[in-house]
């Protein structure tokens, strides 16, 4: 009963005056610059707490008030109204009722909305207005309204909506002053903005209203506010897992009402949606006033070269090729000053610590584990600086444009776009990111097929594997790097068509998708992305890559022989890699390579350590070649290499399509509720690793290469 | 002088105001609460390059749809 307890301390608390500090929550449209006004307010150097699901879970921050007064910040998942059409929106409206066991009820809301495009952002505004909670209204991205000819009286908005209005430009920390006074104010007004309902639904809305306070003890305006979300629900579907759910008594009653007022009106929702519209339009008339817009914009200059019917795709695989290209010529320079350090660390403790035990476990296991996986780090920072960049300006959502063509032919949801995108990055993202899909048939395809998208862990594979078969040539390893994302991306759209016609039957999917102007990329965005990446590297890095390092090190060097010596072929990792050689002999790989394969399962990049610690542990760790040189230096007892171009193609293949990553199993297994798919998932993409490895391997030695 | 036709048939550069939803219309509430409403002017922006989805412009904002629900979007053009 925690919930409706929860509820009521929530409820009956009038303000902030019981608790040590004010919680704000921040709402707003998409793109309405919400995010950037949070980080504006809580500083780069606040801990910005951040939940799993990161785009589309709430985020927490501090920031303090003009007298210094501490305020708790609640960044919601953008949203176009409350009326929840999939899980990621329904966050919102549960934060701001109070219906989370881990958030308390916000005292008050800063809604954030897009000067230049007031209009359809205020529909979001008047709703929240009708939460029973002190409103704080920003007008963003104000300087770029009123370059488009957007003339705003923010008095009027004031009068006639009874909230504070504060303008900001948060890009360049414009205004935010003001909106601190406006948050620290203890005596922030309610709002007076009614919406005066059509008289069959404000008696729905009464009746509901007075149960709900007969079932919770709760003011009038909270169970107006429970009510009206009551009965305008649209996804009752699933809950949020620290959302309790509402009393059986009041959602009968609203399904009870909702059925009535279906008889009576077919389409009263978009009625009701209509109704306040033209209502809104009366406020709007009196504070906007709106000069023609001068055309083309600069938006639509740039928008004829880059969505040209000719020039657009060629334009976007140019820009693919040429990130790709920028990753291996760029990162030469760093790797190898990362690779002089972890060198330079295996000698020091080399020449302090005595030979022995210690000393082997940490020079072969533990530096050369991790050592070859940071060596990535380069690439990973230049991808993500590009990343950014094309997120910051709106590219994507051309990029969107473009594609969506294809994504419909294959029944992928217009919405699956950035879920998919964001897996290029990692699946773990992506997947939570489904969440925004309203579907449930649709998300279930897109995380089925998301984990296809190459992801970054998978990065090192590539790049020691791309390095093994071409040293050297820019040209060819960006080709190669093309292909490898191309037959991921391929391989997820074949699945996602199949899964649509077998598994998941239903109607194509739809795309409604906001085509923002450009933008310039902040320098800070662009930063941030790039350290948090880096950030999320090393932590991996320094944890699991570590922890598996010391694990594989030792399987590798025991149990000792007579003379006390390691023989990897005869330790425990070197038995089982053996016992595996039937099955992946067919694809092309040694028992060695087995041992990297079956330790990747914890995480892709894995592999990579495993193959330096066990070329390591072999040379006593005096070989100081880059592993790439080591695995081509490599050879069968009869000579021949062991890492030939065909075996590193097939090795690469497999890990496109293999889901090796607990991680991803388990938060498959938490947004889909089930073991079913995650194990699915991790059969049939296992299984079409392996046969397309196979057909790799196979069908390159019958064409004659080895 | 004017007609009614579905949105995915207007070309771009042409535009009209919103006269009604066919019944067979998918999300009509998000298309509503994006601002869609009946009596909006809506202009056509561009088609992508592969020929579907098409890029419009109500006031404020450009928006992306699909042919097969801007079909059941009826516009009426002058």
């Amino acid at each position: 009963m925690s919930a409706v307890s929860n509820t009521l301390t929530n409820a009956s608390t009038p303000t902030s005056s019981t608790r040590a500090e004010k919680v704000f929550a921040v709402v707003g449209n998409p793109n309405s610059g919400k995010t950037t006004l949070f980080n504006g307010l809580t500083g780069m150097r606040q801990k910005v707490g951040n939940y799993p699901g990161v785009t589309v879970e709430r985020k927490e921050g501090t920031c303090y008030s003009q007298h210094g007064h501490r305020i708790r910040l609640i960044d919601l998942p953008g949203t176009y109204t409350l009326t929840a059409h999939s899980p990621d929106e329904a966050i919102a409206q549960d934060v701001l009722m109070g219906r989370r066991n881990d958030t308390p009820r916000p005292d008050g809301i800063i809604c954030v909305a897009d000067a230049s495009n007031l209009e359809r952002h205020l529909f979001l505004t008047t709703q929240l207005l009708e939460l029973g909670l002190p409103v704080i209204l920003v007008l963003n991205m104000i300087d770029d309204a009123t370059h488009a000819g957007v003339s705003i009286d923010a008095q009027a908005l004031e009068d006639s909506l009874g909230v504070t209005v504060v303008q900001t430009q948060a890009r360049i920390g414009k205004g935010l002053k003001k909106l601190r006074l406006a948050m620290s104010r203890d005596n922030l007004p309610l709002p007076k903005w009614e919406f005066a309902l059509p008289e069959t639904f404000q008696r729905a809305l009464d009746a509901t209203a007075q149960r709900i306070r007969n079932v919770q003890k709760c003011p009038e305006a909270f169970a107006r506010a429970e009510a009206w979300l009551h009965l305008t629900e649209s996804t009752p579907d699933e809950l949020h897992p620290n959302v309790e759910p509402t009393p059986q008594a009041i959602t009968t009653f609203a399904q009870q009402i909702r059925t009535e007022l279906a008889q009576h009106d077919h389409d009263w929702k978009e009625r009701l949606v209509g109704e306040r519209y033209i209502q809104l339009s009366k406020v709007v008339q009196k504070a906007i006033e709106r000069k023609p817009e001068k055309r083309p914009t600069p938006t639509d200059r740039i928008d004829s070269v880059l969505l040209h019917p000719l020039w657009g795709g060629l334009i976007l695989g140019l820009l693919m090729v040429g990130i790709f290209y920028a990753i291996f010529s760029l990162s030469a320079l760093p790797m190898d000053g990362i690779d002089a350090a972890f060198a330079w660390l295996g000698d020091t403790v080399n020449a302090h610590l005595p030979a022995g035990t210690l000393r082997d476990l940490i020079v072969n296991g533990m530096i050369a584990g991790v050592g070859g996986v940071v060596i990535f780090l380069p690439q990973i920072l230049i991808l993500f600086f590009f990343v950014a960049l094309l997120e910051g300006t709106g590219y994507m959502a051309r990029a969107a444009f473009l594609l969506d063509r294809l994504m419909c032919k294959v029944g992928l949801h217009g919405q699956s776009f950035i879920p998919l995108l964001s897996s290029y990055a990692c699946a773990i993202p992506g997947i939570m990111a489904a969440r925004s899909i309203s579907s449930r048939k649709d998300r279930l395809v897109t995380i089925l097929v998301a984990p296809w998208m190459s992801c970054s862990a998978r990065l090192p594979v590539y790049f020691v594997m791309i390095a093994a078969i071409a040293p050297g040539a820019a040209w060819v390893k960006t080709a190669l790097m093309f292909f490898v994302y191309f037959i991921g991306t391929a391989g997820a759209f074949a699945f996602a068509f199949l899964f649509k016609k077998t598994l998941m039957r239903g109607e194509s999917p739809s795309l409604m998708m906001e085509m923002p102007p450009y933008r310039w990329p902040t320098w800070k965005t662009v930063l941030v992305v790039m350290l948090d990446r880096a950030k999320l590297f090393l932590k991996k890095a320094g944890t699991i890559i570590l922890g598996v390092s010391i694990i594989l090190w030792f399987f590798v060097s025991y149990p000792k022989n007579a003379e006390g010596e390691s023989n990897i072929a005869e330790s425990y990792a070197g038995q089982v890699g053996h016992a595996l050689e039937p099955v992946t002999e067919p694809l092309g790989y040694d028992w060695k390579v087995n041992i990297g394969l079956l330790a990747s399962f914890a995480a892709r990049e894995v592999f990579v350590s495993t193959m330096a610690i066990i070329y390591s542990v072999e040379d006593e760790g005096e070989d100081t070649d880059s592993l790439a040189e080591v695995l081509r230096g490599q050879k069968h007892s009869d000579g021949s290499p062991v890492f030939t171009p065909l075996v590193c193609l097939s090795l690469m293949v497999f890990y496109v399509f293999s889901l090796q990553c607990l991680s991803t199993v388990a938060v498959v297994k938490r947004e889909t509720n089930s073991w079913r798919w995650p194990l699915f998932q991790l059969a049939y993409m296992t299984v079409f690793a392996y046969l397309a490895a196979l057909a790799i391997y196979q069908g390159g030695r019958l064409l004659g290469f080895s | 002088m004017s007609e009614v036709r579905p949105l995915s048939e207007i070309r771009p550069g042409e535009s009209g105001v919103l006269a009604s939803f066919s019944e067979r219309t998918r999300n009509l509430l998000r298309l509503q609460e994006l601002g869609l409403t009946p009596g909006q002017r809506v202009e056509v922006v561009r088609i992508s390059p592969l020929g579907d989805p098409m890029e419009i412009r109500l006031i404020g904002f450009d928006l992306c749809l699909r042919k097969s629900e801007a079909q059941c979007i009826h516009v009426r053009c002058e």
